[in-house]
């Protein structure tokens, strides 16, 4: 019966209209009106890649990519200029430990003695949080960034970019340790701080040991992301292929770029299956 | 006997040449050594009385920023321009990722996939490749400025997310992909009123965080001279113009801590 | 729609490899507009059949022809063509959670459509009274442009059978229609069902747990039982006894509700993918 009363319904009733229409023009009009000066403000104009004045340059380049330069001497600079940015990188994150982990136990609550009994006293609080917003500083400044403040003091070379590293990714290691840290039982550790253990003690038997896998898993890994970011900070002059690629670029040699990006994106393939291998292997 | 033997067989197994963490901790003491031995660092250089000097006189003078009303104007156009260099980047990334996302996964148990390989190479090639990188490469092609900073974004994010889209669309519920399938309908089709509204709001959430990642890079992208806030930084601190620098530092981190606001607050609403 | 399936044998869609076959040698003769129940007890093979039916599964014994046609040998694009007359509904109906129902309903009609007319009517539905039409056959009107994740189960399962209703489809197979609706809602489907199949000459094949609305409704039962056809009769003719003999050792089904396996999917965050930033 009330499917006859629908029926009905279905006659006499006005034309359907969707309800969602005007939300959707009215979202799709400022997503216009918002793209508008989002083009005019990146000059985005595709066209001009394809202007005569632009193309013969590119395509000459382009072309140039191929066959890539194999010769011995080149080559030969090339694997030496790969050494170097993964030394970079492995330096950096070699004196980024140096830093973080200090400032990781220091920033960690659970090894704060005044907690065990009731609210964290004053003092051991601002240290902690004091640590903490170092930390935040530390990783808020991109590695680029330092690599071209200290390329301007130094001149250029590899210091600026082991020292770039290690300030940018002291802060991240440091944070993440302390997230570690932080997230898993404290049980073992609270209770060796109980029983007199001095902080030091209580994180060497109490906190690492339940931790070890993790920090050395995300320690690894890091180390991969700082292998891409010691090539980067090549085109800033801090040494490694990157400044070997900044050069063939600004030179135009489209046969030794093409050379060193296969090689780079070797290098960030290998480095990923090595970081991959070594964290399944930490298990 | 049993007593004489223990401690041996303690001793070996920690000897044990298959000790994985052993090894693995010989290898990194080597490696790092090796690093440091190879690469000429000029530690002495880097501490001298005139470097410390010149670092004391930079960092004096990036605590006082400029902040004369014409320059801070500037900066506000170039961060705008590093907003909408990783807006547009962020939104190429997606259009091309998603048109690669479609022949790099197997919808189905009988979906050929024949490019499924050839594109995830691309992908892979697109997304090893960091912005940074792109962007010196695109200079030449594009010119200096922020549309090669533009190209150079959405040419690394377009491998990132052309490959989470790629997993998301081969993680999708098949069931109601299946019901169409089976009434003979066109996989584009299917698509767009099966797949697509399962996995849209995984798509929109990737899209956003890797804009928001997007943003610190676009800051930085400019260094190279694809335009924005790090062209600017780059170019004044060429001319050790260090009160300037500041200024734009403080603008960078500024921009930074915005969008992780506003990321948060976005990843909270779609929650809901 | 009229179909043959002779002597066929074939394995459960989500049979892994190696596990037996879910229809051992089941014949079937309907003809054009007829309406036939299958009833049996779970485990029987009702789900496999209808897939069989629908050309999702192709039977690895045996033969299946619509009219003269055998759809496992012709060309692949005249096959599409013929799925475009058959409608598979399954149990837990496959509506994407953040579709909404006008959309949901109108996917009925894909396979009539040009990709230009489905693209468009993706941004601002073009059939909305024909899926007010179905959905008001099943008192749903009212949730035209609700979202499919804010109705309950059994108001998605009558939605999944208004897309049968919208399609122009010859052949419905309808799986457990009624396993998420209460017995009031539960008769309104199968005589909607019903009357929507008889209005076009359409035929009707409905896999059914409620023994008793199978034998109210549909002038043919099947009874299936362990991947065979225990009886294929008119429905007058059928005796309890049969149906005590068709669901023995399973009696308990005849009276208890089975409950609708859950299709939800599992709860999709971010993924460990971490990035260098």
């Amino acid at each position: 019966m009330s499917a006859n009363v629908h029926r009905v319904n279905t006659v006499t009733a006005p034309a359907l209209r969707d309800p969602a229409w005007m939300k959707r023009v009215t979202i799709a009009a400022i997503a216009l009106v918002l793209l508008w000066p989002t083009l005019v403000l990146t000059e985005f104009k595709p066209w001009e890649l394809f202007s005569p004045g632009t193309l013969k340059p590119t395509l000459k380049f382009i072309g140039d990519f191929f066959p890539p330069k194999l010769d011995a001497v080149f080559l030969e600079m090339v694997l030496r200029e790969t050494w170097r940015t993964v030394a970079i990188a492995t330096a950096g994150i070699a004196l980024a430990l140096v830093a973080a982990i200090p400032l990781a136990i220091i920033s960690t609550r659970v090894l704060s003695i005044s907690a065990l009994s009731g609210r964290m006293a004053t003092l051991p609080a601002i240290v902690r949080q004091g640590a903490r917003i170092v930390l935040i500083l530390l990783r808020s400044v991109p590695e680029l960034i330092w690599a071209l403040v200290f390329v301007r003091v130094v001149g250029l070379g590899p210091t600026a970019g082991v020292l770039a590293i290690a300030l940018t990714y002291s802060g991240m290691l440091g944070k993440v340790y302390g997230e570690i840290l932080e997230s898993g039982d404290a049980h073992a550790t609270t209770s060796l701080l109980r029983n007199g253990a001095s902080r030091l003690q209580a994180y060497f038997y109490g906190l690492q040991p339940q931790n070890a896998a993790e920090l050395v898993s995300y320690t690894v890994y890091r180390w991969e992301c700082a292998i891409r970011s010691s090539a980067v900070l090549g085109f800033v002059g801090a040494g490694g292929l990157g400044q070997q690629m900044d050069t063939s670029m600004k030179m135009f040699n489209g046969s030794e770029v093409s050379t060193m990006l296969i090689v780079f994106m070797l290098l960030v393939w290998l480095a990923d299956a090595a970081s991959a291998w070594l964290r399944r292997n930490l298990e | 006997m049993n007593a004489a033997r223990l401690p041996d067989s303690d001793l070996s197994k920690l000897f044990d040449w298959r000790c994985k963490s052993c090894w693995f901790v010989f290898g990194l003491i080597c490696l790092t050594i090796a690093s440091f031995w190879s690469l000429d660092l000029q530690w002495a250089k880097f501490f001298s009385a005139d470097a410390l000097r010149k670092m004391g006189k930079f960092i004096g003078e990036l605590l006082s920023p400029e902040w004369g009303a014409k320059f801070v104007g500037k900066v506000w156009v170039a961060a705008l321009e590093t907003l909408a260099m990783s807006a547009l980047g962020t939104l190429l990334a997606a259009i091309l990722g998603l048109a690669l996302a479609l022949p790099a996964s197997k919808t189905h148990s009988d979906d050929p996939a024949r490019l499924r390989t050839v594109t995830r190479l691309v992908l892979n090639a697109l997304r090893s490749i960091p912005e940074l990188v792109w962007a010196a490469l695109l200079l030449i092609l594009a010119g200096l400025g922020p549309f090669a900073g533009t190209l150079a974004l959405a040419a690394h994010t377009a491998g990132v997310l052309g490959r989470l889209f790629a997993e998301a669309i081969e993680n999708a519920p098949p069931s109601a992909a299946f019901a169409l399938r089976v009434r003979g309908v066109p996989e584009g089709r299917i698509f767009l009123y099966a797949t697509l509204p399962q996995i849209l709001p995984q798509l929109m959430s990737y899209t956003l965080y890797r804009w928001e990642n997007n943003i610190r890079a676009a800051a930085v992208l400019g260094v190279v001279g694809a335009g924005g806030l790090g062209q600017m930084l780059a170019f004044h601190m060429g001319l050790f113009q260090m009160n300037e620098t500041s200024t734009i530092l403080i603008a960078m981190m500024l921009l930074v801590a915005l969008v992780d606001v506003l990321s948060f607050v976005a990843r909270r609403k779609m929650q809901a | 729609m009229n179909f043959t399936l002779v002597n066929c044998e074939a394995r459960h869609p989500a049979a892994k490899p190696g596990d037996a076959a879910a229809l051992r040698g089941v014949s079937l003769a309907v003809a054009p507009g007829e309406q036939v129940a299958i009833i049996g007890p779970s485990g029987a093979g009702k789900t496999t059949l209808l897939h069989v039916l629908a050309c999702a599964i192709k039977p690895s014994l045996g033969e299946l022809k619509f009219g003269e046609i055998n759809p496992w040998a012709i060309a692949r694009p005249a096959l599409q063509r013929l799925r475009a007359h058959l409608f598979l509904a399954v149990q837990v109906p496959p509506l994407p959670p953040r579709q909404r129902v006008v959309t949901a309903v109108l996917a009925g009609c894909l396979p009539a459509q040009s990709l230009l007319q489905s693209v468009r009517s993706l941004f601002y539905p073009t059939q909305m009274e024909l899926a007010r039409a179905a959905l008001a056959r099943f008192d749903l009107e009212d949730k035209l442009f609700e979202r499919v994740d804010h109705l309950s189960g059994g108001e998605r399962q009558r939605v999944g059978l208004a897309r049968g209703v919208v399609s122009n489809a010859q052949l419905f197979l309808v799986d457990e229609p009624l396993s998420a609706l209460d017995p009031t809602r539960a008769a309104q489907a199968i005589h909607s069902l019903i009357e929507v199949a008889g209005e076009r000459g359409a035929t009707l094949i409905a896999s059914l747990h409620q023994v008793d609305i199978a034998l109210q409704n549909f002038p043919r039962v099947v009874g299936l039982r362990d991947g065979v056809v225990a009886f294929d009769l008119p429905a007058a003719q059928i005796s309890p006894a049969m149906i005590q003999a068709l669901y023995a050792h399973k009696l308990h089904e005849l009276t208890e509700p089975i409950a609708a396996p859950s299709d939800a999917a599992p709860a999709q965050g971010l993924p460990a993918v971490m990035h260098c930033r």
